[in-house]
């Protein structure tokens, strides 16, 4: 009987909220519907919101080629670098770190890409979250997407997990990307009418009420698991979030403008379909960031498979077999290859800084982390990797730097930018590759 | 078929304190040492398994658009990758926008009728009666056992309130469903634990446990009615009943679905998703070349493991295939539309000649294509693949500190043959260790460019096939395939992976004795796979586990609860 009397309040309520679609005051699933921050943000003229991304280029550039002759602020790109000329100023520059293996075996290509990014050895399913799911714990909570993962010729892999099992999976179609973004679940803050969309609601209303029957299930499994069905848990949250959002007239956002549909296009490792996807991609992310959709993103380059048309070799294996060129001192093929990445990375930034806002491109209040996965892929070396920060997250770093931290861990970087984002941490990384040390040279 | 007792250990268990745990040890009665039972394991369903049943329990004709999650391969399967992976936010949105879209259609017009068989008293009303009807039919499917009173009730509310506010029976039917399909117990398969009543202080599966245990096994998909029905009325925990199942979904046409799934799990087929070829080097090779390869590999081994039930290791030398005219201009084959008696497949059955070097899945585009990069072939990717999806041997990840001018200058030279450009392999020591295990298998290869073309000739040099697996000569690919074919890791490596798939984890040093068992089982029948899959699902080892301290500890939920 009790049953019949809680399904009976439930009915009421909702009964007088369609009524008069007073949608702010309801059930209590509604509370959390007007955030405190976010887009409340732009309509008042508060600063914008900080956005960061990651980007992830394995293979690395030619020893010799990337780094500046000079340290500190002023620094002038060296050749393999001058793609991110019209970004000299608003970028920092850091080598002569190291990835430390503390005895274990090298797995080449995937060793360098946990350091990196997750702080610490490969432990496979047990590894530790990758830094940019912590920063998306701080500074994503209040988009309708947590972050966004991209793949640029790598199919669906991404290097963004919160534990080992519960990885991101990457958006390899620009199409799929465009309508996740801006499909049907998307609301445009600057719409003249705001109405609910019942089907929305209903589908609010279901998601609370089968809440308690779903969580039953904890009880049922030993640590580990819940470990897996607490995860499952927490992004079953974020799509209440989403729902919840749909629910709730969005503040104006003045930059804000809907990206024209984006078609089908072919998705591969020809680089014809990466540079073309790329611009697509970043197109989109400058669109997403403006209308405040999300806060964090990470593209994964893919470069094993990037190819050429007709190209026998594609860039991974050619950095093993081809032979350096006696005149020129390097791989010339290899280098092509390195310059390609570096213009694709430098024209998504461009499309992130072509969009205007305010005074300013959206890349304005942006922190993109660049890393690699060795110092020379020819000999898989675990020194001196280059990594490269853009932008200064709305004013959180100083930027135009070239600091030289030869030998020190490469996880001090990763340390500095998440401990700028806001993540509460005074160490990251394990073992040889922990730090407590930010790269104070670039603190504001 | 092999019938014989395969059962031990009834009355016969002791209890070991070990590490403060209490472990069961069966004790063998008919050949089988003592086997120490394994964890339970939590499975996130896979991507097939997923798709199954929804055409299982709603119908083949429900489009499953969309794209769920990636799996995860670890340890060699997916099977054992589902034990570990969660489900992502962006993971959540893709589940989330599948199920409606499937729910959508289960109560549309087209389908409703069929799907739902009550009519609701009003389509812009709450029915409870009738969505109660459906939810708990639909709901004893989706979670592989009867829902409790108060998850059904839980259901039916959920549909009543999405009817108010929609206005539309269907509606709020279509979003409840939904949920069903979004919720853990449908997308996670959790095991349920419960002390056996047979053994102090030993722990099996609950029937219904046990039910999905044996379904996902053998069909790749959840229990059928009836299975539950047996784990309903009891009968699933007796021998007779178990047997009875068993052999019942063995015969039933759903094995084929089970056994093309462990195959497609263990020859990688996940990766035909990103493969693709260099339209120029390649012109012949597109995507429905891949698909068609994928399918021919596939009913290869149907043909030897299932329909003839020949020996399993056949799989590896035999003649006979299954082509398309795609297919035909790869193998350079003339395959017709029309088939024998105008029948419109456009599978034909195609037997190599003796003395072709086609012979087996090793030398089938599915293998030498898949394993190649997109511009050339390679026989050390080939020859790794070969050893470890065939005979489940790892080969160690090459030295980071490589230094590859020793042989720069050969393996850049593009007149060579491949022979002679990976032999400065055997030059530096750090190499030569692991590629002699690997480029001789993938040399036997080289008659099979990138894309699994025939050629005979490399750089105007005749190419040798020749090599050696394990002590045993071989002349050409097809003799690869009888080395493989007479190799006893072959045997090992299914005998284990499919025993895993079953389990959903790696096999513990408790259960060798298992294994053992299951290996000379599988022998003396003849390597008929069959006889090995109903031996399996036949197992005790199977269904008992080992619960870790949390959940021994704790009372085991009763799921069939019932609140009032």
């Amino acid at each position: 009987m009790k049953k019949l009397a809680t399904l009976t309040t439930r009915r009421r309520v909702l009964r007088g909220m369609l009524g008069g679609m007073a949608v702010s005051v309801g059930l209590p699933f509604l509370d959390c519907f007007l955030n405190g921050n976010g887009t409340a943000l732009a309509a008042t003229g508060g600063r914008l919101p900080t956005v960061f991304g990651s980007w992830f280029q394995k293979l690395s550039f030619n020893p010799g080629r990337w780094k500046p002759e000079t340290v500190g602020a002023g620094f002038q790109n060296n050749v393999e670098l001058k793609p991110l000329d019209p970004f000299r100023e608003r970028m920092n520059i850091i080598s002569g770190c190291k990835y430390f293996l503390d005895g274990k075996p090298l797995q080449t290509h995937v060793s360098g890409v946990q350091i990196a990014t997750m702080g610490s050895i490969p432990m496979g399913v047990d590894s530790d979250p990758s830094l940019d799911t912590t920063i998306a714990d701080v500074i994503g909570n209040d988009t309708r997407f947590k972050s966004i993962e991209i793949s640029l010729g790598a199919g669906r892999a991404s290097l963004s997990r919160r534990a080992g099992g519960a990885i991101n999976p990457s958006e390899p179609s620009p199409a799929a990307l465009y309508t996740r973004l801006f499909g049907p679940g998307f609301t445009d803050p600057n719409s003249k009418v705001f109405k609910p969309d019942p089907t929305v609601m209903a589908r609010r209303s279901v998601l609370s009420a089968v809440a308690d029957e779903r969580r039953s299930l904890l009880k049922t499994v030993g640590m580990a698991d819940r470990e897996r069905l607490d995860q499952y848990f927490t992004s079953v949250r974020q799509l209440e979030h989403q729902l919840n959002l749909q629910l709730q007239e969005p503040a104006p956002i003045e930059s804000c403008s809907v990206p024209e549909p984006v078609g089908e296009v072919e998705v591969s490792t020809a680089v014809g379909a990466v540079a073309r996807n790329n611009a697509l991609f970043g197109s989109l992310m400058a669109h997403a960031v403006a209308c405040d959709q999300t806060r964090v993103f990470n593209v994964n380059f893919g470069t094993r498979g990037l190819r050429t048309p007709g190209g026998v070799r594609d860039w991974h294996s050619l950095t093993h077999e081809e032979p350096i060129d006696p005149e020129l001192g390097y791989q010339r093929e290899v280098t092509w290859f390195i310059n390609f990445a570096t213009e694709t990375f430098a024209t998504f930034l461009h499309e992130l800084d072509g969009f205007r806002e305010g005074d300013g491109g959206v890349l304005d209040r942006m922190l993109v982390l660049w890393q690699t996965d060795h110092g020379y892929a020819r000999t898989h070396t675990m020194d001196d990797v280059p990594i490269i920060t853009i932008g200064d997250g709305g004013g959180r770093i100083r930027t135009g730097m070239h600091i030289a931290a030869t030998g020190h861990p490469s996880t001090r970087v990763g340390l500095t930018i998440q401990q700028v984002m806001g993540v509460s941490i005074s160490t990251w990384g394990r073992l040889s590759n922990e730090t407590s040390k930010a790269v104070s040279e670039i603190l504001v | 078929m092999n019938r014989r007792a395969r059962w031990w250990g009834v009355g016969a268990a002791i209890v070991l304190v070990a590490g403060g745990i209490a472990a069961t040890v069966m004790m063998a009665s008919s050949g089988v040492g003592p086997v120490l039972s394994g964890p339970p394991v939590t499975r996130r369903l896979t991507s097939v398994q997923y798709q199954n049943i929804i055409r299982d329990v709603f119908g083949g004709d429900i489009d499953i658009g969309g794209r769920l999650p990636p799996d995860l391969r670890l340890e060699g399967l997916l099977s054992i990758g589902a034990s570990h992976v969660s489900i992502t936010a962006a993971g959540m949105e893709q589940y989330d926008a599948m199920a409606r879209a499937i729910a959508a259609q289960v109560v549309d017009e087209k389908h409703r009728d069929m799907l739902v068989r009550c009519q609701p008293a009003s389509i812009t009303a709450p029915d409870e009666q009738c969505a109660r009807e459906f939810l708990a039919e639909a709901g004893r499917l989706l979670y592989r056992r009867p829902l409790t009173d108060r998850q059904l009730e839980t259901y039916v509310t959920a549909a009543a309130d999405a009817t108010e506010i929609t206005h539309d029976f269907y509606q709020g039917l279509k979003l409840s469903l939904s949920a069903m399909l979004t919720s853990p117990a449908f997308l996670f398969r959790v095991e349920v634990v419960e002390p056996d009543p047979n053994e102090e202080g030993a722990y099996r599966l609950d029937a219904y446990s046990k039910a999905s245990q044996l379904s996902f096994f053998l069909w790749n998909s959840a229990p059928d009615s009836q299975l539950l029905a047996a784990a309903e009325s009891g009968e699933l925990h007796t021998r007779s009943g178990l047997e009875e199942q068993v052999e019942r979904m063995i015969d039933s046409p759903r094995l084929e679905a089970g056994i093309r799934a462990f195959f497609a799990d263990q020859l990688r087929f996940t990766e035909f998703a990103t493969l693709a070829k260099d339209a120029q080097l390649f012109p012949k090779f597109n995507a429905q070349v891949a698909a068609d390869a994928r399918e021919q590999t596939l009913r290869t081994i149907i043909d030897v493991v299932l329909t003839d039930n020949r020996d399993f290791r056949e799989i590896f030398t035999t003649k006979e295939t299954f082509l398309t005219p795609a297919l035909g201009a790869i193998y350079r084959v003339p395959i017709y539309k029309q088939g024998p008696n105008g029948s419109p497949d456009q599978w034909q059955p195609y037997e190599f000649a003796a003395d072709d070097p086609r012979a087996g899945i090793l030398t089938q585009v599915a293998f030498t294509a898949l394993h190649s990069p997109a511009g050339r072939g390679s026989p050390t990717i080939r020859g790794k693949a070969v050893r470890e999806i065939a005979l489940c041997q790892e080969v160690p990840a090459p030295p980071g500190d490589v230094d590859f001018s020793k042989f720069l200058q050969a393996s850049a030279n593009p007149t060579s043959t491949a022979r002679e450009r990976l032999s400065a392999h055997a030059s530096v020591p750090s190499c030569a260790g692991c590629h002699k295990i690997m480029d001789p298998i993938g040399l036997a290869l080289e008659n099979f460019n990138g894309a699994g073309g025939y050629r005979t000739i490399e750089g105007g040099v005749q190419i040798d096939a020749s090599g050696v697996l394990d002590g045993i000569p071989f002349e050409n690919a097809a003799g690869l395939g009888e080395a493989v074919y007479k190799n006893p890791a072959a045997v090992s490596c299914v005998v284990n992976r499919l025993s895993e798939r079953a389990l959903g984890r790696q096999v513990t040093s408790g259960e060798r004795n298992w294994l053992d068992y299951l290996k000379s089982d599988f022998a003396d029948n003849g390597y008929r796979l069959l006889a090995l899959m109903e031996e399996i699902a036949s197992s005790e080892a199977l269904y008992s586990v080992l619960p870790s301290q949390q959940v021994a500890s704790a009372p085991v939920e009763n799921n069939r609860e019932v609140t009032q």
